[in-house]
């Protein structure tokens, strides 16, 4: 009996997958299958394989690593901290809330911020140092993306730190441990579930960026999203399209797998 | 089990939903009646007044959509979700909407303002004898600059002025595969429309060598920043540098001599119009001597309309480098519709000239 219930209970949750998941998926996998006739080929596949779509893998990835990176260096330690105050549930509301507004508004607020006669330029130019275009750089791309991802990290890596048992930390204080001993074998140990999923929420997202390649860093990073935009839109080569997507999924199956959360282990 | 029907059940009424918002948002456009025409333009590319007028003067209500990229527009026609009367595709447009059936024949005879457009700008090869089209506003692909930013002999009557070394980090170009490879191709004297392999990866590795003069590849966004100062030197057409020096009194264009893209935006009636004879009545209104004047006082782009030409203020249609002269004018070249194997080489091009500029 128990057994029936638990497996029809499952029936409406696979309904759910099979309609929003699966099939989106398998319709991408068919797309990428098709050339510009419609027939069926795998050239687009053999297209990927070309220095040009293999390098601009790699330019994505480091890209992603780089945000990633960035995010994490600047989330946790502000996780941590928040934790420590007295109105937690306020400060870390202050920081979700500008990700409710819309991230295109946000990219466009940059564009004035960084801009020649912008507020950044002005307090340089107090310095006597010149005026620079901080637009369509590196740094510009990458700040925008680490400002953007910011609280998408802070709040699994928070909740875990959230729900880490003090008297932990004060065992391992009484039994001699430095304050870094216990921050690298007890803390960080305890939290890593929080910030490997703060990591797929930054990294999967930042591999497909695209808006803001061209918006922040004038096309000067091309990322597999750019190239998946472009496929759509403007050579309507919907196969080659759905083909870049295709690798895209591959890559993040295998970041899940490689950030998920092991079943055996836990404390 | 309770939850779990409700559960099934809340998934089955969320897809009826789906299915009914996707039926009626297709069903919702094609009730056409005789007294609604629905338009479907580029945004800003209209006096709003004289849609009022034209309602006014006919009785029949304009309900106006826009669109901000061609292939955007013809998907939307292609599914056939609304019922557009009138819309507004460039050149090569125009040809792949024939190609694939999806434009009415225009009846000429419910035209008549027709004689008003200037011969040279009817029966060209994309629409030949004007069967589906009627040009609206042309234009060519040129260069904007600001001469307060950059050195003095730089007048960019050659497209060789671009790769000035002084102008290092200072150009800014339009994300469009067409414009850039056109113009790596215009400045070897070659089509843009070359379909030669050869030639178009000798535009490429001419455009890399462009590279360290290149600052960005963007859209719309550079109006504001010419507009501001920010940016010297801008690949872009000649429609938005007019916008441009119209905010900024400094900036100047120029078409190089080598020669550059001629478009057309045009007139057509869609395969899904409902109110053809609505269609053909707005068409023959917006071209009007007068209407057409002061559409073209609002908008500020090239007329092809020569009644209203007449009716403008000399100044503006003598200004060369919107209106050039017959010789240049020979040097331009429409786009042709290179069908889409040949749009995505141009493409794939493009894309390697963008991941070489850094």
């Amino acid at each position: 009996m128990t057994n029936r219930v638990s497996k029809g209970s499952l029936f409406p949750y696979c309904l759910w997958i099979l309609l929003f998941v699966i099939a989106p998926i398998a319709l991408i996998v068919y797309y990428s299958l098709l050339d510009l006739e419609g027939k069926f080929t795998l050239s687009n596949y053999q297209s990927f394989f070309s220095p040009a779509y293999i390098k601009m893998t790699f330019t994505s990835f480091w890209y992603a690593f780089l945000i990633t990176f960035f995010t994490l260096v600047i989330s946790y330690p502000t996780a941590y901290l928040l934790t420590k105050t007295k109105h937690k549930h306020l400060w870390l509301m202050l920081i979700i809330i500008p990700s409710w507004i819309n991230l295109l508004l946000k990219t466009y607020a940059f564009i004035g911020i960084f801009g020649l006669y912008g507020p950044i330029n002005a307090v340089v130019e107090v310095f006597g140092i010149e005026p620079k275009q901080i637009l369509f750089t590196d740094f510009s791309f990458i700040f925008v993306s680490v400002y953007i991802f910011i609280p998408f990290m802070i709040i699994p890596i928070f909740n875990s730190l959230d729900k880490l048992n003090p008297t932990l930390i004060y065992a391992a204080r009484d039994l001699g441990a430095s304050s870094f001993t216990t921050f690298r074998r007890v803390v960080f140990p305890l939290t890593i579930d929080g910030v490997k999923s703060g990591i797929q929420v930054t990294f999967i997202p930042a591999l497909s960026l695209f808006m803001i390649t061209r918006l922040i860093a004038g096309n000067q990073v091309i990322t597999l999203g750019t190239a998946i935009e472009q496929q759509f839109l403007v050579s309507q080569n919907w196969g080659m399209g759905s083909t870049i997507a295709v690798f895209l999924i591959i890559i993040m199956i295998i970041i899940m797998l490689v950030t998920g959360q092991r079943k055996g282990g836990r404390a | 089990m309770k939850p779990l029907i409700q559960a099934t059940i809340a998934i089955i009424i969320v897809c009826a939903l789906l299915l009914f918002a996707a039926n009626r948002l297709e069903t919702a456009g094609s009730q056409g009646s005789k007294d609604t025409i629905t338009v479907y333009n580029w945004g800003e590319y209209i006096d709003p007044s004289l849609i009022d007028q034209f309602t006014e003067e006919t009785g029949i209500q304009v309900i106006y959509e826009t669109f901000d990229s061609n292939e955007a527009m013809m998907t939307k026609v292609e599914q056939g979700g609304s019922a557009y009367d009138v819309a507004v595709p460039s050149e090569y447009m125009v040809q792949m909407m024939i190609e694939k059936d999806l434009l009415i024949p225009l009846d000429h005879s419910k035209i008549p303002n027709l004689k008003n457009i200037d011969p040279y700008f009817l029966d060209l090869a994309f629409d030949p004898k004007n069967k589906y089209s009627i040009p609206y506003f042309w234009g060519t692909v040129g260069i904007v600059y600001n001469p307060n930013l950059i050195d003095d002999h730089l007048t960019f009557t050659t497209w060789e002025d671009l790769w000035d070394p002084s102008l290092k980090d200072k150009v800014f170009l339009v994300d469009g595969a067409r414009e850039v490879m056109g113009m790596g191709l215009n400045s070897l004297g070659e089509s843009l429309n070359s379909k030669d392999d050869e030639l178009l990866k000798k535009a490429t590795d001419k455009l890399i060598t462009l590279s360290p003069n290149i600052k960005a590849i963007i859209g719309d966004e550079i109006t504001p920043l010419m507009i501001n100062n920010e940016a010297a030197v801008a690949l872009t057409w000649s429609g938005q540098a007019a916008d441009m020096m119209w905010e900024n009194e400094e900036l100047d264009f120029a078409v190089p001599k080598e020669g550059s893209n001629l478009w057309f935006d045009n007139f057509v009636i869609p395969k899904t119009a409902a109110n053809i004879d609505g269609a053909h009545a707005f068409i023959n209104f917006m071209l009007d001597a007068e209407i057409s004047a002061q559409n073209n006082d609002y908008v500020g782009y090239s007329t092809p309309n020569a009644a209203a030409m007449a009716l403008m203020d000399p100044e503006v249609i003598e200004d060369e480098r919107f209106y050039p002269g017959e010789d240049l004018r020979d040097k331009l070249e429409v786009y042709e519709n290179l069908g889409l194997k040949w749009l995505g080489k141009y493409n794939e091009y493009f894309l390697k000239f963008k991941m070489s500029i850094r």
